[in-house]
């Protein structure tokens, strides 16, 4: 390894963490607020020694360190395991040149398959989240607000319970309902709703009915909890001053509920745009998904540089967008993590 | 623009349990009525019902004499006042105010131009830019009675809107909100369980328990001249003594209880012989000098110096404890606990109710 790359994998966290103690520390000093305990004041150095090297061995070690060392690897050529650290071994552009150009050198022609995919995914990521928006939130305010205690038990196990089966069973288990022998074909095709089988895989319908399915909790259960602290007195101070239904929701729940909806709309659209089995099961013939593309960099083409690359560009593209639409919609982080 | 409110025999279930019973209303437009009852009575339910937001099981709701049945709450000539406001926080107090404006598509200049006004009504001039949560208990009230005096309502019902604040600010809200009905000229129509509350702000109130109305009259009425034995114990301090009745003379009766004959007015339905209750007020005792010409004997046991009066508890001989409060007047200096008094009252400051009384 380089002595830049090591620079920037290990010591570019530490410096930053070196950066956030030293602010914290100037903050305590000049800050006019009443004086609080310190942190080892306030839980003994057993814990906090437990705190610091528990959650800093967690992020360090297990997040920013792999991921920093992919971003080092997207910078490099791929090399057999001698030439690395050799003369060969230099900073390029070259992967991510591959994502555009479909070539390490030329230039001149664009790389159509994998960009096409990749906005694919990202649109249909967006398609997939509102969709998840538009079925969960009926729901979480029926249940959050409408439903009697008791039921709402109930709706919450018959929402869980499905998603004790894995990912990969449920994503075959689409593939059944959706294939053309598969059930809703056959019953379709015996009621006479239609008459020839048709191909939901191919048209990619099985996979965005997959997809919606696996992260439909994920929009559900920020939404209800927002929803539930919303005082339902609100609801009728709107209805009583003669607002209709549609406006109560819009201008009174829906602002309410903000983090919930950022907060559920993010983990869809984050974990919809990087789903894997769903889009290996249920994909059509044509792979249409980006993270198939990015799972074959690595370990069909065995080129751990351009994979990273993939991912990278994946995850800052997708970053990018989540922070755009806060800023549109005017949320905070704090907001979304409450 | 006030409205009249005619409840006609409504009753309101859920399931098996009767909330509200055959009430049966007449509240003249502009007037300042309360509903006064303890807690569950069904108070709320009523008022609920009145601004539509459940229907009655029976019966019939008519506002400005046109019949309710079937408009819901944003349609209804009413503006409610929730118990905890209820004043959206995510809104200034001015788009709090404009809200109900908004929704019937009046512009903007218009509503804050209505919202500033209403805010020098509820005197809070030129707060309308502030947030919500900026605001104090009282100011907070004071939004929440613009915010439904915006939509022009015909009769303005407020669910215990005051039960969250301190003492003194609730005493001077009780002012503040005759003073804006006053202004305004709309029927109120005010829920309380606050019996001062009630006496002090209303033009009639409604006394009701366990879902029935049991009394409607103005406060004096209610006060002196109580229809049952709830109504008698519910507003305002009251000693009652049960017995059997001795004798009904004309608008006097005597009644024969654990502490001797006792005579107060006469309600209607005595007869003698029947089980009854006397009901004296604490501040209709007198205390009389020893062996005067006695009414009831006992033995204080804890006195209050309350700066205008003094309150006494006072076990009477048949062991009943007895509320007694003397005005400075009468209040003949230091009453030891232990003392030995009698207490005497004038009959007509007494009321016997026959057992059970009820409507």
């Amino acid at each position: 390894m380089k002595p830049l790359s090591a620079l920037m994998i290990f010591g570019l966290p530490i410096v930053v963490l070196i950066g956030f103690a030293l602010l914290a520390f100037i903050e305590r000093r000049q800050g006019d607020g009443p004086k609080t305990a310190g942190f080892v004041e306030r839980n003994g150095w057993p814990v906090s020694l437990y705190l610091i090297f528990g959650v800093g061995i967690w992020m360090l070690f297990l997040i920013v360190f792999p991921q920093l060392y992919m971003v080092d690897y997207s910078f490099h050529p791929k090399l057999p395991a001698s030439a690395r650290g050799g003369p060969r071994d230099i900073y390029t552009l070259e992967n991510y040149r591959y994502f555009l150009y479909g070539s390490t050198s030329s230039t001149a022609n664009w790389n159509v398959t994998h960009l096409n995919a990749f906005w694919l995914t990202i649109v249909m990521s967006i398609f997939i989240t509102i969709l998840n928006f538009a079925i969960c939130y009926p729901l979480a305010y029926f249940m959050a607000q409408v439903a009697g205690p008791a039921s709402v038990r109930i709706y919450m196990l018959l929402l869980i319970i499905p998603y004790w089966v894995n990912e990969l069973l449920r994503a075959f288990a689409f593939g059944i309902l959706f294939g053309t022998g598969g059930v809703i074909n056959t019953l379709a095709i015996k009621a006479g709703i239609w008459t020839v089988p048709i191909d939901f895989i191919g048209r990619d319908i099985a996979l965005y009915a997959g997809l919606t399915y696996a992260y439909l909790l994920l929009m559900m259960f920020p939404l209800y909890n927002a929803i539930e602290a919303l005082d339902h007195n609100q609801i009728e101070a709107a209805r009583d001053l003669g607002a209709p239904w549609w406006r109560i929701h819009l201008e009174v729940v829906m602002p309410y509920a903000k983090p919930g909806i950022a907060s559920g709309c993010t983990l869809v659209f984050m974990l919809a745009a990087g789903a894997l089995a769903a889009p290996l099961v249920l994909g059509g013939p044509k792979s249409l998904w980006f993270t198939p593309i990015v799972y074959d960099r690595f370990y069909q083409a065995f080129n751990w540089n351009q994979g990273s690359a993939y991912a990278i560009i994946l995850l800052l593209t997708c970053i990018a967008f989540v922070l755009l639409v806060m800023r549109l919609f005017k949320v905070s982080f704090s907001e979304i993590a409450r | 623009m006030s409205a009249d409110v005619d409840l006609d025999n409504v009753s309101i279930r859920f399931g098996a349990f009767t909330a509200v019973r055959n009430a049966t209303l007449k509240i003249k437009g502009g007037e300042f009525f309360s509903i006064l009852g303890p807690s569950g009575c069904g108070k709320t339910t009523l008022l609920r019902t009145i601004s539509g937001f459940l229907d009655p099981s029976e019966g019939e709701i008519r506002i400005g004499g046109k019949p309710m049945s079937g408009i819901g709450p944003n349609k209804r000539p009413t503006a409610l006042i929730f118990q905890n406001l209820a004043l959206f926080p995510l809104m200034t107090v001015a788009e709090n105010i404009g809200y109900g404006l908004k929704v019937r598509g009046v512009g903007r200049a218009e509503r804050d131009a209505k919202a500033a006004e209403l805010l020098k009504l509820v005197a809070l001039p030129d707060q309308g830019h502030k947030r919500v949560s900026e605001l104090s208990g009282g100011q907070k009230q004071r939004v929440a009675i613009a915010r439904a005096l915006a939509v022009e309502p015909q009769v303005l019902l407020l669910d215990e809107p005051l039960s969250a604040l301190d003492l003194r600010l609730r005493q001077h809200m009780r002012n503040e909100l005759r003073a804006i009905q006053k202004r305004v000229g709309i029927t109120f129509i005010y829920i309380t369980h606050d019996q001062g509350e009630a006496l002090t702000m209303s033009d009639r109130v409604a006394v009701m328990n366990a879902g029935v109305i049991e009394q409607v009259g103005d406060g004096r009425a209610v006060y002196d001249d109580p229809k049952t034995g709830f109504v008698a114990s519910f507003v305002g301090e009251n000693n009652g003594f049960d017995g059997t009745i001795a004798a009904v003379e004309g608008a006097q009766a005597v009644i024969e209880t654990a502490f001797g004959r006792l005579a107060g007015r006469a309600s209607t339905g005595l007869q003698p012989g029947k089980a009854a209750t006397i009901y004296i007020r604490p501040e209709a005792f007198h205390v009389a000098g020893n062996g005067a010409g006695a009414a009831i004997a006992g033995t204080v046991t804890a006195q209050a110096f309350e700066g205008n009066a003094t309150q006494l508890h006072v076990r009477a001989d048949g062991g009943k404890s007895i509320i007694v409060l003397l005005s400075r007047r009468e209040d003949a200096g230091d009453f030891a606990t232990g003392r030995q008094l009698t207490l005497t009252y004038a009959p007509k400051d007494a009321v016997i109710l026959a057992a059970g009384a009820a409507r």
